[in-house]
Protein backbone atom coordinates (compact mmCIF):
# COMPACT_ATOMS: atom_id res chain seq x y z
CA UNK A 1 0.00 0.00 0.00
CA UNK A 2 2.12 3.03 -1.00
CA UNK A 3 2.06 5.84 -3.96
CA UNK A 4 3.29 5.46 -7.67
CA UNK A 5 4.25 8.83 -9.32
CA UNK A 6 3.52 7.80 -12.86
CA UNK A 7 5.55 9.99 -14.89
CA UNK A 8 3.00 10.78 -17.18
CA UNK A 9 -0.09 11.69 -14.90
CA UNK A 10 1.83 12.28 -11.43
CA UNK A 11 1.04 10.60 -7.83
CA UNK A 12 -1.39 8.39 -7.58
CA UNK A 13 -2.37 4.98 -5.29
CA UNK A 14 -0.76 1.88 -5.89
CA UNK A 15 -3.81 -0.09 -6.76
CA UNK A 16 -4.36 1.77 -10.01
CA UNK A 17 -0.92 -0.19 -11.13
CA UNK A 18 0.16 -3.71 -12.24
CA UNK A 19 3.57 -4.91 -11.33
CA UNK A 20 5.16 -6.38 -14.03
CA UNK A 21 8.14 -7.77 -12.37
CA UNK A 22 11.99 -7.12 -12.92
CA UNK A 23 13.17 -4.17 -15.52
CA UNK A 24 16.19 -4.66 -17.41
CA UNK A 25 15.54 -8.86 -18.35
CA UNK A 26 16.40 -8.57 -22.17
CA UNK A 27 14.54 -10.72 -25.12
CA UNK A 28 17.19 -12.66 -26.58
CA UNK A 29 18.20 -11.44 -30.25
CA UNK A 30 18.47 -14.90 -31.58
CA UNK A 31 15.94 -17.22 -29.60
CA UNK A 32 16.71 -19.89 -31.85
CA UNK A 33 19.92 -20.11 -30.65
CA UNK A 34 19.32 -20.57 -26.89
CA UNK A 35 20.26 -23.23 -24.64
CA UNK A 36 17.66 -24.96 -22.57
CA UNK A 37 19.46 -23.18 -19.99
CA UNK A 38 19.41 -19.83 -21.74
CA UNK A 39 15.44 -20.26 -22.14
CA UNK A 40 15.10 -21.12 -18.22
CA UNK A 41 17.22 -18.09 -17.42
CA UNK A 42 15.54 -15.59 -19.28
CA UNK A 43 11.66 -17.26 -18.56
CA UNK A 44 11.97 -18.36 -14.52
CA UNK A 45 15.17 -17.75 -13.04
CA UNK A 46 15.14 -14.18 -10.92
CA UNK A 47 16.64 -12.07 -8.69
CA UNK A 48 13.86 -11.47 -6.41
CA UNK A 49 16.09 -9.04 -3.90
CA UNK A 50 15.55 -7.58 -1.00
CA UNK A 51 16.37 -4.10 -1.02
CA UNK A 52 16.90 -2.36 -3.78
CA UNK A 53 15.29 -4.00 -7.14
CA UNK A 54 14.48 -1.93 -10.58
CA UNK A 55 11.28 -3.17 -11.75
CA UNK A 56 8.75 -2.39 -14.69
CA UNK A 57 5.12 -0.91 -13.87
CA UNK A 58 1.73 -0.60 -15.84
CA UNK A 59 -0.30 1.91 -15.06
CA UNK A 60 -3.13 -0.37 -15.65
CA UNK A 61 -6.58 2.11 -14.23
CA UNK A 62 -4.75 4.87 -15.89
CA UNK A 63 -2.55 6.30 -18.71
CA UNK A 64 -1.84 2.29 -19.63
CA UNK A 65 1.67 3.28 -20.17
CA UNK A 66 4.97 0.89 -18.48
CA UNK A 67 7.92 2.45 -16.72
CA UNK A 68 10.52 2.08 -14.52
CA UNK A 69 10.55 2.21 -10.76
CA UNK A 70 13.26 1.35 -8.29
CA UNK A 71 12.21 0.84 -4.98
CA UNK A 72 13.17 -1.00 -1.61
CA UNK A 73 11.69 -4.36 -1.01
CA UNK A 74 12.31 -4.22 2.18
CA UNK A 75 9.85 -1.57 3.06
CA UNK A 76 8.21 -0.75 -0.14
CA UNK A 77 9.87 3.06 -0.32
CA UNK A 78 10.49 4.15 -4.01
CA UNK A 79 13.57 5.59 -4.92
CA UNK A 80 12.75 6.60 -8.43
CA UNK A 81 11.02 6.56 -11.33
CA UNK A 82 12.11 6.62 -15.04
CA UNK A 83 10.52 6.20 -18.41
CA UNK A 84 10.96 3.19 -20.84
CA UNK A 85 13.86 3.30 -22.67
CA UNK A 86 15.79 5.89 -20.25
CA UNK A 87 18.89 4.11 -18.71
CA UNK A 88 18.63 3.75 -14.84
CA UNK A 89 19.77 6.78 -12.97
CA UNK A 90 22.45 6.60 -10.46
CA UNK A 91 20.93 6.17 -7.09
CA UNK B 1 15.25 -37.70 28.14
CA UNK B 2 11.61 -35.84 28.11
CA UNK B 3 8.64 -36.70 30.15
CA UNK B 4 5.67 -37.89 28.09
CA UNK B 5 2.66 -35.77 27.51
CA UNK B 6 -0.40 -37.45 29.10
CA UNK B 7 -3.35 -37.66 31.75
CA UNK B 8 -0.74 -39.02 34.50
CA UNK B 9 1.49 -35.75 33.93
CA UNK B 10 -1.47 -33.69 33.71
CA UNK B 11 -2.24 -35.13 36.79
CA UNK B 12 1.25 -35.65 38.67
CA UNK B 13 2.21 -31.30 37.46
CA UNK B 14 -0.93 -30.32 39.36
CA UNK B 15 0.31 -31.00 42.50
CA UNK B 16 2.87 -28.23 41.73
CA UNK B 17 0.33 -25.92 40.27
CA UNK B 18 1.58 -26.60 36.98
CA UNK B 19 4.94 -25.26 38.01
CA UNK B 20 7.32 -27.38 37.35
CA UNK B 21 6.55 -28.43 33.11
CA UNK B 22 10.05 -29.38 31.65
CA UNK B 23 11.01 -27.04 28.29
CA UNK B 24 9.95 -28.27 25.55
CA UNK B 25 12.98 -28.15 24.28
CA UNK B 26 16.78 -26.58 24.78
CA UNK B 27 18.06 -23.31 23.72
CA UNK B 28 21.84 -24.27 23.14
CA UNK B 29 24.17 -22.22 21.67
CA UNK B 30 25.70 -24.02 18.26
CA UNK B 31 28.42 -25.98 18.01
CA UNK B 32 31.75 -25.69 16.02
CA UNK B 33 30.28 -28.29 13.51
CA UNK B 34 27.29 -30.07 12.33
CA UNK B 35 26.48 -33.19 9.72
CA UNK B 36 23.68 -31.09 8.25
CA UNK B 37 22.49 -27.78 9.28
CA UNK B 38 18.20 -27.11 8.04
CA UNK B 39 18.12 -22.84 7.45
CA UNK B 40 14.87 -21.95 8.88
CA UNK B 41 13.18 -23.21 11.60
CA UNK B 42 9.42 -23.38 10.29
CA UNK B 43 7.35 -26.41 10.17
CA UNK B 44 8.58 -27.49 7.07
CA UNK B 45 12.35 -27.14 8.24
CA UNK B 46 11.83 -28.27 12.17
CA UNK B 47 9.50 -31.45 10.19
CA UNK B 48 12.94 -31.99 8.27
CA UNK B 49 15.26 -32.18 11.03
CA UNK B 50 12.24 -34.17 12.94
CA UNK B 51 12.65 -36.82 10.16
CA UNK B 52 16.58 -36.67 9.35
CA UNK B 53 17.36 -37.70 12.74
CA UNK B 54 14.33 -40.05 13.68
CA UNK B 55 14.32 -41.98 9.82
CA UNK B 56 17.95 -41.23 8.93
CA UNK B 57 19.70 -41.76 12.02
CA UNK B 58 21.68 -37.93 11.45
CA UNK B 59 21.32 -36.86 15.50
CA UNK B 60 24.28 -34.11 15.15
CA UNK B 61 21.97 -31.98 13.35
CA UNK B 62 20.87 -28.41 13.90
CA UNK B 63 17.99 -25.80 12.72
CA UNK B 64 19.12 -22.19 12.41
CA UNK B 65 16.20 -19.51 12.99
CA UNK B 66 16.50 -15.93 12.61
CA UNK B 67 13.65 -15.19 14.78
CA UNK B 68 11.54 -17.58 16.83
CA UNK B 69 10.59 -20.92 16.06
CA UNK B 70 6.97 -20.70 13.96
CA UNK B 71 7.20 -17.36 13.70
CA UNK B 72 7.32 -16.81 9.89
CA UNK B 73 4.37 -18.53 7.75
CA UNK B 74 3.89 -21.31 9.82
CA UNK B 75 2.25 -18.55 12.24
CA UNK B 76 0.98 -16.46 9.66
CA UNK B 77 -1.30 -18.90 7.50
CA UNK B 78 -5.18 -20.14 7.75
CA UNK B 79 -4.11 -23.84 8.71
CA UNK B 80 -5.94 -25.31 5.72
CA UNK B 81 -5.24 -28.52 5.04
CA UNK B 82 -5.92 -30.72 2.43
CA UNK B 83 -4.34 -32.90 -0.72
CA UNK B 84 -7.08 -32.38 -3.67
CA UNK B 85 -4.81 -31.42 -6.03
CA UNK B 86 -4.72 -32.14 -10.19
CA UNK B 87 -2.16 -34.03 -11.63
CA UNK B 88 0.02 -37.19 -10.27
CA UNK B 89 2.98 -35.81 -8.79
CA UNK B 90 0.95 -33.22 -6.91
CA UNK B 91 -1.39 -35.73 -5.91
CA UNK B 92 1.26 -37.99 -4.43
CA UNK B 93 3.33 -35.37 -2.21
CA UNK B 94 0.26 -33.57 -0.77
CA UNK B 95 -1.88 -37.07 -0.03
CA UNK B 96 1.74 -38.36 1.34
CA UNK B 97 1.04 -35.29 3.72
CA UNK B 98 -2.39 -35.79 4.74
CA UNK B 99 -1.37 -39.13 5.13
CA UNK B 100 0.72 -38.59 8.16
CA UNK B 101 -0.94 -35.54 9.27
CA UNK B 102 -3.87 -38.37 10.49
CA UNK B 103 -1.27 -39.87 12.84
CA UNK B 104 1.05 -36.71 13.84
CA UNK B 105 -0.16 -36.36 17.40
CA UNK B 106 0.11 -39.58 18.28
CA UNK B 107 3.47 -40.30 16.39
CA UNK B 108 4.59 -36.47 18.37
CA UNK B 109 2.90 -37.23 21.64
CA UNK B 110 1.48 -33.30 20.97
CA UNK B 111 -2.08 -32.18 20.67
CA UNK B 112 -1.82 -30.89 16.65
CA UNK B 113 -5.51 -30.29 16.54
CA UNK B 114 -5.82 -32.00 13.56
CA UNK B 115 -9.62 -31.57 12.53
CA UNK B 116 -10.83 -33.41 9.51
CA UNK B 117 -13.93 -30.61 9.28
CA UNK B 118 -14.01 -31.08 5.03
CA UNK B 119 -12.86 -28.85 2.98
CA UNK B 120 -15.10 -27.31 -0.14
CA UNK B 121 -14.15 -25.80 -3.32
CA UNK B 122 -16.71 -23.56 -5.16
CA UNK B 123 -17.81 -23.57 -8.63
CA UNK B 124 -18.89 -19.65 -9.86
CA UNK B 125 -19.02 -20.32 -13.74
CA UNK B 126 -18.99 -22.74 -16.67
CA UNK B 127 -15.50 -23.26 -16.56
CA UNK B 128 -15.05 -23.53 -12.95
CA UNK B 129 -17.69 -26.73 -12.96
CA UNK B 130 -15.50 -28.40 -15.66
CA UNK B 131 -12.16 -28.35 -14.11
CA UNK B 132 -13.76 -28.90 -10.51
CA UNK B 133 -15.05 -31.86 -12.12
CA UNK B 134 -12.16 -32.49 -14.10
CA UNK B 135 -9.86 -32.37 -10.96
CA UNK B 136 -12.64 -34.80 -8.77
CA UNK B 137 -11.68 -37.37 -11.31
CA UNK B 138 -8.47 -36.68 -11.62
CA UNK B 139 -8.33 -36.88 -7.47
CA UNK B 140 -10.59 -40.49 -7.56
CA UNK B 141 -7.93 -41.87 -9.74
CA UNK B 142 -5.24 -41.41 -7.40
CA UNK B 143 -7.02 -42.30 -4.47
CA UNK B 144 -8.23 -39.49 -3.02
CA UNK B 145 -11.13 -38.93 -1.61
CA UNK B 146 -13.36 -36.31 -3.53
CA UNK B 147 -17.18 -35.71 -4.15
CA UNK B 148 -18.43 -33.19 -6.58
CA UNK B 149 -21.93 -31.77 -5.32
CA UNK B 150 -24.82 -30.15 -7.23
CA UNK B 151 -25.91 -26.32 -5.53
CA UNK B 152 -28.23 -28.10 -3.48
CA UNK B 153 -25.28 -30.28 -1.58
CA UNK B 154 -23.34 -27.07 -1.01
CA UNK B 155 -26.24 -25.34 1.05
CA UNK B 156 -26.74 -28.75 2.81
CA UNK B 157 -22.88 -29.25 3.35
CA UNK B 158 -22.40 -25.24 4.51
CA UNK B 159 -26.07 -23.72 5.22
CA UNK B 160 -25.10 -20.15 5.41
CA UNK B 161 -23.93 -20.13 2.01
CA UNK B 162 -26.01 -17.89 -0.30
CA UNK B 163 -26.55 -19.76 -3.13
CA UNK B 164 -29.37 -17.32 -4.84
CA UNK B 165 -28.62 -17.31 -8.71
CA UNK B 166 -29.03 -13.93 -8.32
CA UNK B 167 -25.86 -12.66 -6.93
CA UNK B 168 -23.18 -11.51 -9.00
CA UNK B 169 -21.27 -15.17 -9.33
CA UNK B 170 -23.70 -17.73 -8.33
CA UNK B 171 -22.77 -20.80 -6.57
CA UNK B 172 -23.16 -23.49 -9.22
CA UNK B 173 -21.94 -26.56 -7.71
CA UNK B 174 -18.29 -27.74 -5.86
CA UNK B 175 -16.33 -30.42 -4.42
CA UNK B 176 -16.04 -31.95 -1.25
CA UNK B 177 -13.03 -33.48 -0.35
CA UNK B 178 -13.79 -35.03 3.93
CA UNK B 179 -10.45 -36.09 4.97
CA UNK B 180 -9.43 -32.43 4.45
CA UNK B 181 -9.18 -30.00 6.94
CA UNK B 182 -7.28 -27.62 9.86
CA UNK B 183 -4.41 -28.19 12.10
CA UNK B 184 -3.30 -25.86 14.88
CA UNK B 185 -0.29 -24.44 12.98
CA UNK B 186 1.72 -23.01 16.52
CA UNK B 187 1.29 -26.63 17.80
CA UNK B 188 2.47 -28.04 14.06
CA UNK B 189 6.11 -26.27 14.92
CA UNK B 190 6.24 -26.56 18.56
CA UNK B 191 5.35 -30.78 18.23
CA UNK B 192 8.06 -30.69 15.66
CA UNK B 193 10.50 -28.86 17.67
CA UNK B 194 10.01 -31.48 21.16
CA UNK B 195 10.46 -34.18 19.02
CA UNK B 196 13.61 -32.87 17.11
CA UNK B 197 14.88 -31.82 20.58
CA UNK B 198 14.35 -35.23 22.13
CA UNK B 199 16.33 -36.57 19.65
CA UNK B 200 19.29 -34.32 20.09
CA UNK B 201 18.82 -31.96 17.30
CA UNK B 202 20.17 -28.18 17.99
CA UNK B 203 17.73 -25.94 17.48
CA UNK B 204 19.22 -22.78 17.71
CA UNK B 205 16.72 -19.32 17.73
CA UNK B 206 17.87 -15.67 16.97
CA UNK B 207 20.89 -16.72 14.65
CA UNK B 208 20.22 -15.03 11.44
CA UNK B 209 22.22 -16.96 8.12
CA UNK B 210 24.78 -14.28 6.35
CA UNK B 211 26.40 -16.19 4.05
CA UNK B 212 27.21 -19.82 2.77
CA UNK B 213 30.90 -20.85 2.57
CA UNK B 214 31.95 -22.65 -0.44
CA UNK B 215 35.06 -24.75 -1.45
CA UNK B 216 34.79 -24.85 -4.93
CA UNK B 217 31.42 -26.55 -5.57
CA UNK B 218 30.49 -28.03 -2.01
CA UNK B 219 29.28 -26.26 1.00
CA UNK B 220 31.60 -26.04 3.90
CA UNK B 221 29.75 -24.27 6.10
CA UNK B 222 27.81 -21.12 7.39
CA UNK B 223 28.71 -17.41 8.58
CA UNK B 224 25.69 -16.71 11.55
CA UNK B 225 25.02 -13.74 13.71
CA UNK B 226 26.24 -16.63 16.26
CA UNK B 227 29.53 -17.41 14.27
CA UNK B 228 30.85 -19.58 11.88
CA UNK B 229 29.01 -23.25 11.98
CA UNK B 230 30.97 -25.92 10.05
CA UNK B 231 28.57 -28.49 7.89
CA UNK B 232 29.08 -30.64 4.64
CA UNK B 233 25.08 -30.38 4.21
CA UNK B 234 22.69 -27.16 4.04
CA UNK B 235 18.90 -27.68 3.66
CA UNK B 236 17.43 -24.41 3.27
CA UNK B 237 13.57 -24.27 4.36
CA UNK B 238 13.49 -20.11 3.90
CA UNK B 239 9.73 -19.59 2.03
CA UNK B 240 10.07 -16.32 0.99
CA UNK B 241 13.54 -15.75 1.88
CA UNK B 242 14.84 -18.79 -0.04
CA UNK B 243 16.25 -16.18 -2.63
CA UNK B 244 17.99 -14.51 -0.27
CA UNK B 245 19.63 -17.24 1.17
CA UNK B 246 19.97 -18.45 -3.04
CA UNK B 247 22.00 -15.05 -3.85
CA UNK B 248 24.37 -15.80 -0.53
CA UNK B 249 25.71 -19.26 -2.76
CA UNK B 250 25.63 -17.21 -6.02
CA UNK B 251 22.37 -19.21 -6.97
CA UNK B 252 19.18 -17.56 -9.16
CA UNK B 253 16.09 -19.27 -7.89
CA UNK B 254 12.65 -18.89 -10.01
CA UNK B 255 11.10 -17.62 -7.30
CA UNK B 256 9.16 -13.90 -6.54
CA UNK B 257 8.44 -13.33 -3.06
CA UNK B 258 4.97 -11.37 -2.46
CA UNK B 259 2.70 -10.50 0.80
CA UNK B 260 0.07 -12.93 1.04
CA UNK B 261 -2.63 -11.81 3.83
CA UNK B 262 -5.27 -13.18 6.10
CA UNK B 263 -7.44 -11.65 8.82
CA UNK B 264 -9.88 -12.93 12.14
CA UNK B 265 -13.06 -11.90 12.75
CA UNK B 266 -13.98 -11.08 16.57
CA UNK B 267 -14.76 -14.58 18.38
CA UNK B 268 -18.61 -15.82 17.89
CA UNK B 269 -20.30 -19.09 18.35
CA UNK B 270 -20.25 -22.28 16.20
CA UNK B 271 -21.30 -20.98 12.89
CA UNK B 272 -19.65 -22.73 9.63
CA UNK B 273 -18.10 -26.49 10.58
CA UNK B 274 -15.98 -26.59 7.49
CA UNK B 275 -13.58 -24.71 5.21
CA UNK B 276 -15.12 -23.28 2.13
CA UNK B 277 -12.85 -22.13 -0.67
CA UNK B 278 -13.54 -20.01 -3.54
CA UNK B 279 -11.06 -19.44 -6.61
CA UNK B 280 -12.61 -17.41 -8.69
CA UNK B 281 -14.17 -14.96 -6.12
CA UNK B 282 -10.90 -15.26 -4.17
CA UNK B 283 -12.16 -15.93 -0.81
CA UNK B 284 -11.52 -19.07 1.78
CA UNK B 285 -12.78 -18.75 5.39
CA UNK B 286 -13.00 -21.41 8.64
CA UNK B 287 -13.81 -20.90 11.53
CA UNK B 288 -11.48 -21.16 14.36
CA UNK B 289 -11.50 -23.33 17.92
CA UNK B 290 -11.66 -20.14 19.06
CA UNK B 291 -14.37 -19.21 17.56
CA UNK B 292 -12.75 -16.62 15.11
CA UNK B 293 -13.63 -16.71 11.44
CA UNK B 294 -10.34 -16.78 9.74
CA UNK B 295 -10.42 -15.52 6.16
CA UNK B 296 -7.79 -15.83 3.57
CA UNK B 297 -6.97 -13.28 1.37
CA UNK B 298 -4.89 -13.16 -2.35
CA UNK B 299 -1.41 -12.00 -2.87
CA UNK B 300 -0.21 -8.65 -4.19
CA UNK B 301 1.08 -8.58 -7.41
CA UNK B 302 4.40 -7.05 -6.36
CA UNK B 303 7.36 -8.26 -4.97
CA UNK B 304 8.32 -7.11 -1.19
CA UNK B 305 9.26 -8.21 1.87
CA UNK B 306 7.19 -6.47 4.23
CA UNK B 307 4.82 -8.64 5.27
CA UNK B 308 2.35 -5.87 5.23
CA UNK B 309 0.27 -6.07 1.70
CA UNK B 310 -2.58 -3.93 0.36
CA UNK B 311 -5.66 -2.72 1.75
CA UNK B 312 -7.71 -3.37 -1.69
CA UNK B 313 -6.90 -6.79 -1.34
CA UNK B 314 -8.60 -7.05 2.15
CA UNK B 315 -11.63 -5.06 0.56
CA UNK B 316 -11.77 -7.53 -2.25
CA UNK B 317 -11.56 -10.91 -0.36
CA UNK B 318 -14.04 -9.23 2.35
CA UNK B 319 -16.73 -7.90 -0.49
CA UNK B 320 -16.14 -11.70 -1.89
CA UNK B 321 -17.15 -12.99 1.67
CA UNK B 322 -20.05 -10.51 2.07
CA UNK B 323 -22.02 -11.83 -1.45
CA UNK B 324 -21.04 -15.51 -0.11
CA UNK B 325 -22.51 -14.68 3.89
CA UNK B 326 -24.71 -12.18 3.97
CA UNK B 327 -24.72 -13.01 7.56
CA UNK B 328 -21.55 -12.08 8.19
CA UNK B 329 -22.65 -8.28 7.42
CA UNK B 330 -21.77 -7.30 10.75
CA UNK B 331 -18.88 -8.73 11.54
CA UNK B 332 -16.01 -7.05 12.92
CA UNK B 333 -12.33 -8.02 12.05
CA UNK B 334 -10.04 -8.01 14.74
CA UNK B 335 -6.58 -8.33 13.00
CA UNK B 336 -5.03 -8.46 9.75
CA UNK B 337 -1.52 -9.72 8.64
CA UNK B 338 0.87 -10.64 6.08
CA UNK B 339 3.41 -12.89 5.21
CA UNK B 340 5.55 -13.72 2.45
CA UNK B 341 5.54 -16.43 0.36
CA UNK B 342 7.69 -17.39 -1.99
CA UNK B 343 6.16 -17.94 -5.60
CA UNK B 344 7.05 -20.73 -8.15
CA UNK B 345 5.68 -20.04 -12.20
CA UNK B 346 4.16 -23.27 -12.20
CA UNK B 347 2.49 -22.77 -8.74
CA UNK B 348 4.26 -26.01 -7.24
CA UNK B 349 7.09 -26.58 -4.77
CA UNK B 350 10.94 -27.05 -5.40
CA UNK B 351 12.12 -29.97 -2.97
CA UNK B 352 15.60 -30.37 -4.57
CA UNK B 353 19.45 -30.74 -5.02
CA UNK B 354 21.23 -27.58 -6.50
CA UNK B 355 24.54 -27.52 -8.70
CA UNK B 356 26.37 -26.94 -5.42
CA UNK B 357 27.35 -30.28 -3.68
CA UNK B 358 25.59 -30.68 -0.39
CA UNK B 359 23.16 -27.61 -0.60
CA UNK B 360 19.28 -28.65 -0.76
CA UNK B 361 16.57 -26.39 -1.38
CA UNK B 362 13.10 -26.76 0.06
CA UNK B 363 11.45 -23.58 -1.40
CA UNK B 364 8.68 -22.40 -3.93
CA UNK B 365 5.52 -23.50 -1.78
CA UNK B 366 3.43 -20.24 -2.38
CA UNK B 367 0.48 -19.85 -0.61
CA UNK B 368 -0.13 -23.04 0.30
CA UNK B 369 2.71 -24.87 2.07
CA UNK B 370 0.97 -25.47 5.12
CA UNK B 371 -0.65 -28.34 3.97
CA UNK B 372 2.20 -29.81 2.90
CA UNK B 373 4.58 -29.50 5.95
CA UNK B 374 4.69 -33.29 7.47
CA UNK B 375 5.05 -34.76 3.67
CA UNK B 376 7.41 -31.92 2.67
CA UNK B 377 9.90 -32.41 5.88
CA UNK B 378 9.73 -36.14 4.77
CA UNK B 379 10.42 -35.83 1.53
CA UNK B 380 13.34 -33.06 1.93
CA UNK B 381 15.13 -35.44 5.01
CA UNK B 382 15.15 -38.11 2.63
CA UNK B 383 16.77 -35.89 -0.32
CA UNK B 384 19.00 -34.56 1.97
CA UNK B 385 20.39 -37.65 3.47
CA UNK B 386 20.80 -40.40 0.35
CA UNK B 387 21.38 -37.03 -1.76
CA UNK B 388 19.13 -38.60 -4.07
CA UNK B 389 14.80 -37.32 -4.81
CA UNK B 390 12.62 -39.74 -3.12
CA UNK B 391 10.13 -40.90 -5.82
CA UNK B 392 7.29 -38.85 -4.42
CA UNK B 393 9.64 -35.42 -4.78
CA UNK B 394 11.16 -36.30 -8.02
CA UNK B 395 9.04 -34.41 -10.64
CA UNK B 396 9.74 -31.12 -7.93
CA UNK B 397 13.29 -30.82 -9.13
CA UNK B 398 14.74 -27.17 -9.91
CA UNK B 399 15.59 -28.79 -13.17
CA UNK B 400 11.69 -28.69 -14.58
CA UNK B 401 12.42 -25.32 -15.27
CA UNK B 402 15.48 -26.04 -17.87
CA UNK B 403 13.57 -29.05 -19.58
CA UNK B 404 9.93 -27.64 -19.29
CA UNK B 405 8.70 -30.75 -17.46
CA UNK B 406 6.56 -28.30 -15.39
CA UNK B 407 3.95 -29.32 -12.71
CA UNK B 408 1.21 -26.56 -13.40
CA UNK B 409 -0.79 -26.62 -10.34
CA UNK B 410 -2.64 -22.90 -10.67
CA UNK B 411 -5.97 -24.49 -10.72
CA UNK B 412 -5.63 -26.53 -7.33
CA UNK B 413 -3.80 -23.79 -5.91
CA UNK B 414 -6.96 -22.16 -4.34
CA UNK B 415 -4.84 -18.48 -4.21
CA UNK B 416 -4.72 -16.98 -7.71
CA UNK B 417 -1.56 -15.82 -8.66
Amino acid sequence: MFLINCPYCGERDQSEFKAGGEAHIIRPKQPTELSDDEWAEYLFMRKNIKGIQFERWNHAHGCRKWFNIIRDTSNDEIKTVYKMGESPPKL
Amino acid sequence: MKNKYSIFSLFKNAFSHHENWEKAWKDPEPKKEYEAIIIGGGGHGLATAYYLAKKHNMKNIAVVEKGWIGGGNTGRNTTIIRSNYLWDASAGLYDHALKIWEGLSQELNYNIMFSQRGVMNLAHNLQDVRDLKRRTHANRLNGIDAVYLSTEEVKKFCPIINTSQDIRYPVLGGTLQRRAGTARHDAVAWGYARGADKMGVDIIQNCEVKGIKRNGDSVEGLETTKGFIKTKKIGVVAAGHSSVIANMAGLKLPLESKPLQALVSEPVKPIIDTVVMSNAVHAYVSQSDKGELVIGAGTDDYISYTQKGSHEIVEGTLKAILELYPIFSRMRMLRQWGGIVDICPDASPIISKTSIRGLYFNCGWGTGGFKATPGSGDLFAHTIANDEPHKLNASFNLNRFVSGDLVDEHGAAAVAH
